[in-house]
């Protein structure tokens, strides 16, 4: 457009106008994104979080998940900054190391939620009849079971719950919200003129889904995948914390606050669980705030707040 | 409308069935049986535990088998427990529903009286102090773990201030009428409301934009135009419509409550039907399982139908089709 332009040579401000135009509708949503001040504090704050995990081996000197029985449930010192748990193992590497297990469990979880709730949503919408009826009805009962019913049922059918698994279980369980949102995006889509002007220069099924039905309906998804991400890190801890969920040793936050349920940890060692419970507070708080950012730049007629 | 109610509990009824297959079916695929979970005795005759399976219909086919344990279901008899010495499951559940209803209901209502009138009065008064103050705690009540909330609610409010008890149901079983009932509100204050703390600020949300989008339409305009009061505007016009998607967020609410009530109840050890999940998952007692499962689906199933019920009722714009 800048090479029009300057054939034309119009003036300074028409130039302005045209670049503007330019813009796709995704850009524009990122530049209000990038002027919500509480969204960019979350995406700052959830950069250090996901920096500290990375960089978890330069920070601690202590393996998370050495029991040490000569050490148990240390009050906080120059050694152990957090004190140690029930086993010896030091709090402050198990904080350190359990954000790895909640942040890699809330991304991988999501992705695949968002994974499976696409293509099922996707294919409803698009398709109609008695596709969108029997995916509709599963999505119904599926909804019907409290997730972490259904999660737990499924939970106690296995011998062990590995991170793959619990990943799996999860996926399998949440997707019917995801499929209903992008479902009914789909299907409003479809009514549109220029999907019949897509169908009508004879475009393919695929192309017209991944060309014209998901560039429109990205808003939505991205949307609720970060709001998704934040509840499957909840989820996580909540399941982590009645032990049905990552087991031990290996550190997340939720398992650590599990230690609290036993009442000389609640009562004498809040260093030891009022950290993780801080940390779940702050990441998915910081991933709220980044959702309900893109909510607002992707919908300007939605609330401000 | 009434066509449309009738409708409505003719879906019921398929879905009702749908949700016995899964649970069902998720039984089914657990390893083993009652009997391959215990050592067995080499005195015993393989027979005789072929005999007891027999007596338990697990020599059937499935659909056999489960036709028998929905017809036993539908009698309201869900079998035996394992883990609680073969004592019945509709006795175990009998004793603990209660709890966890009450918990529910206390819960439920400590939200509707706090988040409907603050959410109310953040739509008058926007970006007012509380305003701020309820989108704040908003915010962190959707963010904070319940169980972790639960935790610094015990350490703060029970072991360190004495104020309430932190666990169980009931301080003594010789108490009884007024004492017993102050008594087990006592002991329901903590948990309840960390079960109600994500519904509060969910509904608190919720009141707040319904309520502004209704201040914002046109009969409110006329309303106060023809010089209706203030305060007759927001109880006539306002605030009936505006409960109306507070009515279907209850129904789809409930579920996220039964669920919650789960980890809650493990928190503050209380005698309810989650505790009772919690510990048959980790016992893998599968008549136990099933039965929750299947009662929370049902109650979950039924309180989704009362809310599109309701819904239909109180609005009658709502289309039949």
């Amino acid at each position: 457009m800048q090479s029009i332009s300057n054939n034309e040579q119009p003036a300074e401000d028409m130039t302005m106008d045209v670049d503007r135009k330019h813009r796709s509708p995704f850009q524009l949503s990122m530049r209000r994104f990038m002027r919500n001040k509480l969204a960019i504090a979350g995406l700052v704050v959830l950069t250090l979080i996901v920096c500290a995990s990375i960089f978890a081996p330069l920070l601690t000197d202590y393996d998370p998940e050495e029991a040490n029985l000569l050490m148990v449930e240390q009050k906080p010192s120059s050694d152990h900054i957090l004190g140690t748990d029930s086993s010896g193992r030091d709090n402050f590497a198990r904080l350190l190391y359990g954000s790895r297990i909640s942040l890699t469990i809330g991304f991988s979880a999501m992705l695949f939620t968002v994974l499976i709730g696409l293509i099922m949503g996707a294919v409803s919408g698009y398709y109609g009849g008695i596709i969108d009826n029997i995916i509709m009805r599963v999505t119904d009962i599926i909804l019907a079971l409290p997730f972490i019913v259904l999660a737990m049922t499924i939970m106690a059918l296995l011998e062990k719950v590995t991170i793959g698994l619990f990943i799996v279980i999860i996926a399998v369980t949440a997707w019917p919200s995801l499929a209903r949102i992008v479902r009914g995006t789909f299907l409003s889509l479809r009514e549109q003129e220029f999907v019949l002007g897509a169908r009508a220069i004879g475009a393919r099924d695929s192309r017209i889904i991944f060309r014209h039905f998901i560039p429109n309906a990205i808003g939505p998804i991205i949307v609720n995948a970060t709001l998704m991400m934040a509840s499957m890190i909840l989820f996580e801890s909540g399941l982590s914390f009645i032990g049905m969920g990552i087991p031990q040793p290996t550190p997340t936050w939720g398992n650590m606050i599990s230690e609290a349920q036993n009442i000389r940890v609640l009562r004498y060692h809040p260093e030891a669980w009022i950290p993780p419970g801080l940390s779940i507070l702050i990441t998915v708080l910081a991933i709220n705030f980044i959702g309900d950012g893109l909510r607002d730049a992707f919908d300007p007629k939605s609330d401000r707040r | 409308m009434y066509q449309y109610i009738i409708r409505r509990i003719l879906v019921f009824i398929p879905m009702l069935l749908a949700l016995s297959i899964i649970v069902f079916g998720l039984a089914k695929a657990a390893p083993g049986d009652p009997f391959t979970g215990k050592i067995l005795d080499p005195n015993v005759d393989p027979i005789v535990y072929e005999q007891q399976r027999a007596a338990l219909g697990l020599d059937k086919s499935i659909p056999e088998q489960y036709l028998h344990w929905v017809s036993s279901v539908a009698k309201g008899n869900f079998g035996k427990s394992i883990t609680y010495n073969g004592r019945s499951v509709e006795s175990l559940i009998k004793e603990r529903v209660k709890n966890t209803v009450y918990l529910g209901l206390f819960s439920l209502g400590i939200t509707l009286i706090v988040a409907i009138p603050i959410g109310i009065y953040s739509a008058r008064h926007p970006y007012s102090l509380l305003d701020y103050g309820a989108t704040t705690f908003g915010f962190f009540g959707l963010a904070v773990p319940n169980f972790f909330f639960g935790l610094v609610a015990i350490y703060l409010l029970s072991i360190n201030l004495g104020w309430f008890p932190a666990q169980g149901t009931v301080s003594s079983n010789s108490l009884s009428g007024f004492a017993e009932f102050t008594d087990r509100i006592h002991h329901m204050v903590l948990p309840g409301l960390t079960l109600g703390l994500a519904g509060t600020a969910t509904y608190m949300r919720y009141m707040r934009s319904e309520v502004m989008d209704v201040l914002g339409s046109d009969y409110i305009r006329t309303a106060k135009a023809k010089g209706m009061s203030d305060r007759n505007v927001l109880y006539k016009h306002t605030l009936r419509n505006a409960m109306i998607p507070i009515i279907t967020l209850m129904g789809f609410e409930f579920g996220a409550l039964l669920g919650g009530a789960i980890i809650t109840e493990q928190v503050f050890n209380f005698p309810g039907l989650g505790t009772l999940f919690i510990g048959s998952v980790v016992n893998r007692d599968y008549p136990v399982i099933m039965a929750i499962a299947l009662l929370l689906g049902v109650a979950i199933l039924v309180g989704n139908l009362l809310a599109d019920i309701f819904y239909s009722i109180v609005d009658p714009r709502i289309r039949y089709d």
